[in-house]
């Protein structure tokens, strides 16, 4: 019994070992052929694969770049699809083994930025050209594990660097010059003028003044160049005696005007005058807020108007509401697109910097209005690059070629000074 | 005091922005000082409802002129705040189903998003509408021929206009049309007197310089603004001492 079952054991494992064995032949020839037939129907592989540390980083960026692969054509004929719809960037640390997709780039692209990279850890790429999901090339890898490099300085922009030491210098050395002593002439600007007067007929009208200082918060410049024409108003509405509203459509600009129009009506001598609560919040939704403002000015219909700060659609609104019931208004803003607006409902209109310079051309002070003639140097500054430019580009146009002097001159111009890699990157 | 610490903050959060512009290393701590200001922000806008309802509890109870628009605002702000708050009708979260709370306040079902799509935003589209109209007014007034300039600005915003429309060329292209045959010139040669052509001149060249002048005075204004904000020259928006 024994002996039989000691027989049968090995020929049972045999046997299933055969019948395991039977069918492999037949499926290893059948996988050749899969892999023949995807070969033969999925995209060329790319080629060339590099990865680059990206310049002017923190250290966290690797460029990869490839050649296309040979399928992924420009145009498709008519009736066919795509045969490279996409390339997966697979990504793995040189210590790991798995590659993981990193990012895809669409069909004629040829390099991926990968901005999540440690700058303690090197990197290999493969990419891999995808027709759909059971229709991709070959992956190819790049040569070398690549490690992200951190630059201490953004060489891209240097240029804007300089013109802005160059402006600031500017400022700082005429502020200094106005401490010293040197006269200063600045023009008058005909929106600025009329606050006292717009201040002055609201008193007499026995109506209030109203103040809007935009829409936006206070880290944004326009406001806080609202905020300190408002200090100016208001010392001039408690000279007068005069009530000044101001709504706000954010907090921390209710807060930051009720400080200030309180310090502007101590420093008129007048304390006791000041009223919190003509600084009021109304809400941060945009029409919201004209809806409470136009609903305030059609009430108590104020006698003067004070645009001051960044607007968008609402500017005209207000501004053709405040016009309807014949308020004195000046507006001031840097938004070049409601300007047009402005100018056409207010009477007097701050066009971008006169904007600025408003709260120094009302203080009086010397060395606040030394700033503007700081500012003058860079209008000199953009003037000569402006003229510079044009003359150059025409010379640049009229003698032709890639390789003249001109021409290196417009690209140094437009690539480094004003460019992506320049003042505009 | 009152004027130094913030003072300080501003000035070393404003340098903090500008080195972090130019070295890379410090690019996280520009995003963190602006993260910074979000929850300032944020916060604040406690202080901002508190007096929204401070003013308008004090006016009705005054029953100043208007008090009953602000029992529809103070009731509106309750109203929408609680059920913000409370998630009114918000369907849960896949992963957590068992809590009703846990979906997202703003979708439509819920009380919050029918609110802001079916009464905020008809009645802020409604706002927006008004500006047709404005614009209709303010066009009148402005591009009345009182002077030379205004017959200019006139001219232009006619030509500007009308080249915007397909009237423009419709009209123009015979004048132009004419003109080639009488002047015996090249066909296509005098295109560009055709009214959409000569729109795009005007605001490709002449609107696009004026526009550049003024964006260059108001990037000198800020840089200069900024100069004296961070320099403590300029403190009257910090409010007194005292």
């Amino acid at each position: 019994m024994t002996d039989r079952v000691s027989f049968r054991v090995p020929l049972l494992a045999i046997t299933i070992a055969l019948a395991g064995l039977a069918p492999q032949p037949a499926r290893a020839e059948a996988e050749p052929d899969a892999k023949a037939a995807q070969q033969t129907t999925a995209p060329q592989p790319p080629a060339d694969v590099t990865a680059i540390d990206r310049p002017d980083d923190a250290g966290d960026g690797i460029i990869v770049k490839w050649t296309l692969s040979k399928d992924d054509v420009k145009e498709v004929t008519e009736g066919k699809t795509r045969k490279v719809v996409r390339y997966e960037i697979l990504r793995r640390e040189s210590q790991e083994d798995k590659f993981t997709l990193a990012g895809e780039a669409t069909f004629q692209k040829s390099s991926f930025v990968d901005p999540q990279c440690d700058r303690t850890m090197s990197y290999l790429y493969q990419i891999v050209a995808v027709e759909h999901e059971d229709s991709k090339s070959l992956a190819v890898q790049s040569a070398v594990a690549i490690t992200p490099i951190l630059q201490y300085w953004d060489t891209r922009r240097t240029w804007f660097l300089v013109i802005l030491v160059l402006i600031c210098g500017a400022v700082i050395l005429f502020i200094q010059l106005a401490k010293s002593g040197m006269s200063l002439k600045v023009r008058k600007i005909a929106g600025l003028e009329a606050v006292e007067e717009a201040v002055g007929r609201a008193t007499e009208m026995g109506r209030s003044c109203l103040f809007i200082p935009g829409i936006l918060d206070i880290n944004d410049m326009q406001t806080v160049a609202g905020i300190t024409v408002l200090s100016r108003v208001a010392g001039l509405a408690a000279e007068y005696d005069a009530t000044l509203e101001v709504p706000t459509s954010r907090s921390l600009v209710m807060t930051t005007a009720r400080e200030t129009v309180q310090a502007a009506y101590l420093g008129a001598g007048r304390p006791d005058a000041y009223n919190e609560d003509n600084i009021y919040y109304l809400t941060d939704e945009q029409f919201g807020y004209v809806a409470g403002v136009t609903g305030t000015m059609v009430r108590d219909k104020p006698a003067a108007c004070f645009y001051m700060g960044a607007f968008f659609a609402e500017s005209l609104i207000l501004a053709e509401t405040g016009n309807s019931i014949g308020a004195i208004q000046i507006a001031g803003t840097a938004m070049p697109s409601q300007l047009p607006f402005f100018v056409a409902a207010c009477d007097y209109t701050l066009i971008g910097e006169e904007f600025f310079a408003a709260s120094a051309y009302l203080s009086g002070e010397a060395h606040q209005l030394a700033s503007l003639k700081g500012q003058d140097v860079g209008k000199v500054i953009g003037g000569g690059l402006i003229i510079v430019g044009c003359l150059v580009a025409s010379a640049a146009s009229l003698l032709g070629g890639d390789d003249t002097l001109a021409h290196s001159i417009v690209s140094f111009l437009t690539d480094n000074v004003l460019g992506d890699k320049g003042f505009l990157p | 005091m009152k004027r130094t610490v913030p003072l300080a903050i501003a000035a070393v959060t404003g340098f903090v922005l500008i080195v972090s512009y130019f070295i890379p290393y410090t690019q996280s701590w520009g995003e963190e000082a602006m993260i910074w200001f979000d929850i300032l922000a944020a916060v604040a806008f406690v202080l901002g409802g508190g007096n929204l309802l401070k003013t308008h509890l004090q006016k009705i109870s005054n029953r100043r002129a208007g008090w009953g628009f602000s029992i529809v605002t103070v009731s509106a702000f309750l109203i929408t705040l609680y059920i913000g708050f409370s998630k009114m009708g918000v369907n849960p979260a896949e992963k957590f189903p068992e809590f009703s709370w846990s979906g997202d306040y703003l979708t439509e079902s819920g009380g919050f998003g029918w609110i802001y799509h079916h009464i905020y935003l008809p009645l802020a589209a409604t706002m927006f509408s008004l500006l047709a109209f404005y614009i209709a007014s303010a066009a009148f007034r402005a591009f009345r021929a009182k002077n030379t300039e205004a017959l200019i600005l006139l001219g232009t915003a006619f030509v500007v206009l009308f080249g915007r429309t397909h009237a423009g060329i419709y009209v123009s292209q015979p004048v132009v049309d004419w003109l080639t045959a009488i002047s015996g010139a090249e066909a296509g040669s005098l295109a560009g007197l055709r009214l959409d052509r000569i729109t795009s001149t005007i605001t490709s060249i002449f609107v696009l310089a004026g526009n550049r002048a003024i964006t260059i005075g108001i990037a000198l204004g800020i840089v200069s603004l900024s100069l004296k904000v961070l320099l403590g020259i300029d403190r009257s928006y910090l409010g007194s001492e005292e």
